[in-house]
């Protein structure tokens, strides 16, 4: 058995964040550290501040999550079907097979450059590369689903009448739910990463595209500002992944 | 009047698993068949396709040759008349207790609050009313086969197929739900097919005993008659003398067979 795990953590987790960042100051104050290459804290909390409090980083920080939110959901819908479909079919799965694999193991960063020609320097260039990056994660999770539904199972609700449409809705979609999420953490941090990559290669607006301007003025302290929001964010949406997880996944042992 | 189940000269086989081979003949030539309101119940050694002739009963697999008929009706496709009790865990983990006894009405298109007033009977009839919220993970073995015993007869099936359903419980869990299925099957006698390699607990609960023989080729080759009185209570019942003498009889027929399918999972 585990010890409990003591109340005041999330003291100890704030306390271990100030620590690092008490290192950080203390390494580049002294100059241990060059602070031209590694940024100097205050100067970069100070920079988010003034970013929110003129408020110029809303708009970016907008256009980020926007990209990110529908990479996520239009990755995650087309990945439940295709996964769905494949995984009830063994013709189409045989057929697609080698082009799925293809496509996974290709580094979808390099199609960067094609999205931002066909879909122009807006959010949508950046919207469908984080599609292609959250896409496989799901699909590959609901293909398992799919095929790992307990075929006892299946036959209990085949014996209790259920029509293949039924059987989808009660028994695959369920069991596919419940591999989805297992993947949910890693697709939204994939959705962000599309976003963020996206308009570091080329855009008009987006907390990428600060970040690049940033660097391009050795402005080492925005950068670090930049990622510091990014971060935050990030930790956001797992945090609402996981009350979403949840809410759905309620039925499983160790989600009471 | 027909029979409500009836297997004739049955034979099923299932593809050899290297092309050199034979197909593997898991039942040969059986004949059986299951009255309306008769209990009967199969036993056999271990991996002698007792399964395999409960899911072609259920229009879960087809036979290589032969027939089945429902009520006097050839069967094709799935059983409709049929109600399932599998061996292992067949509950929608994803739904609650309250929700996989009423699956079967939810399939079946009734109206939500007619179904949700038959499930709270059915709950209660297996004596789960306080459990209804649960999820399948946070219930026993026993009440997980109480579950899965509403959810089978809550759609009201008149035949019901029972793949050695209680074969994972302890001792005494398993005679209380024998004597539980009892009292259901009391109500309304619908046509059981029992499946079990425990000798007691078939003859406690049946009308009629079956013996196979050692597989491959599974085949019949013993049939009692269980003229206990009813309603029975399956603890009480292993002590009178009548059934031990019933016990010795089909004992003397099935251990052969038992020592033959024991060599096999040996050799």
């Amino acid at each position: 058995m585990h010890k409990p795990l003591p109340k005041t953590l999330w003291l100890w987790q704030l306390a271990l964040a100030i620590a690092m960042f008490a290192l950080w100051w203390g390494l580049t104050a002294s100059n241990i550290l060059p602070p031209f290459f590694f940024g100097e804290p205050l100067k970069v909390i100070q920079q988010v501040g003034v970013w929110f409090i003129v408020g110029d980083i809303w708009e970016h920080l907008g256009v980020t999550l926007t990209e990110t939110v529908l990479a996520f959901v239009i990755g995650m819908g087309l990945g439940l079907a295709a996964g769905l479909w494949l995984g009830l079919s063994a013709l189409a799965s045989a057929l697609a097979d080698p082009y799925v694999k293809a496509f996974n193991a290709m580094p979808r960063v390099i199609l960067a450059p094609i999205f931002a020609v066909w879909f122009g320097l807006g959010i949508w260039s950046k919207v469908a590369l984080g599609v292609t990056l959250v896409f496989f994660i799901v699909f590959f999770n609901v293909y398992q689903g799919v095929r790992e539904v307990s075929p006892v199972v299946l036959a209990n609700a085949r014996m209790l009448g259920a029509s293949q449409r039924q059987l989808l809705v009660h028994i695959y979609l369920p069991s596919a739910t419940s591999w989805v999420f297992s993947s949910l953490h890693t697709s939204v941090g994939m959705a962000f990463v599309g976003a963020v990559v996206g308009e570091y290669l080329g855009a008009a607006k987006g907390v990428g595209y600060l970040i690049l301007q940033a660097e391009g003025s050795f402005d080492i302290n925005s950068v670090f500002a930049g990622i510091l929001i990014l971060t935050v964010c990030a930790l956001l949406l797992d945090w609402g992944v996981t009350l979403m997880e949840r809410r759905l996944l309620k039925w499983r042992p160790g989600h009471e | 009047m027909s029979a409500a189940l009836h297997f004739e000269n049955l034979t099923v086989s299932f593809p050899p698993r290297r092309r050199s081979e034979a197909p593997w003949r898991a039942v040969a030539d059986t004949t059986l068949s299951v009255g309306a309101g008769e209990f009967v119940s199969v036993v056999g050694p271990t991996g002698c396709g007792k399964t395999t002739l409960l899911n072609v009963a259920a229009g879960l697999l087809s036979p290589t040759s032969g027939s089945v008929s429902v009520f006097g009706e050839p069967l094709t496709g799935l059983n409709r008349r049929a109600g399932y009790m599998f061996q292992s865990d067949a509950l929608l983990p994803w739904k609650t207790a309250a929700e996989n006894v009423g699956f079967g009405l939810l399939l079946a298109g009734v109206a939500a609050q007619e179904a949700a007033q038959q499930t709270r009977s059915w709950l209660a009839k297996v004596g789960l009313t306080h459990a209804g919220e649960r999820y399948p993970h946070q219930l026993s073995g026993g009440m997980k086969k109480r579950v899965a015993m509403a959810q089978a007869l809550i759609v009201d099936p008149k035949i019901l197929l029972m793949d050695e359903p209680f074969s994972a419980l302890d001792v005494q869990t398993r005679q209380l739900m024998e004597n539980e299925l009892l009292a259901l099957w009391q109500n309304d006698r619908k046509s059981v097919l029992f499946i079990t390699h425990d000798l007691e607990e078939a003859i406690s609960l049946s009308d009629r005993v079956i013996v196979l023989s050692a597989g491959p080729e599974t085949h019949p080759i013993g049939e009692f008659f269980i003229d206990l009185p009813r309603p029975r209570d399956v603890s009480e019942i292993r002590l009178t003398p009548r059934f031990v003498e019933l016990h010795q009889q089909i004992w003397h027929v099935l251990r052969d067979e038992v020592l033959k399918g024991y060599a096999q999972t040996v050799a």
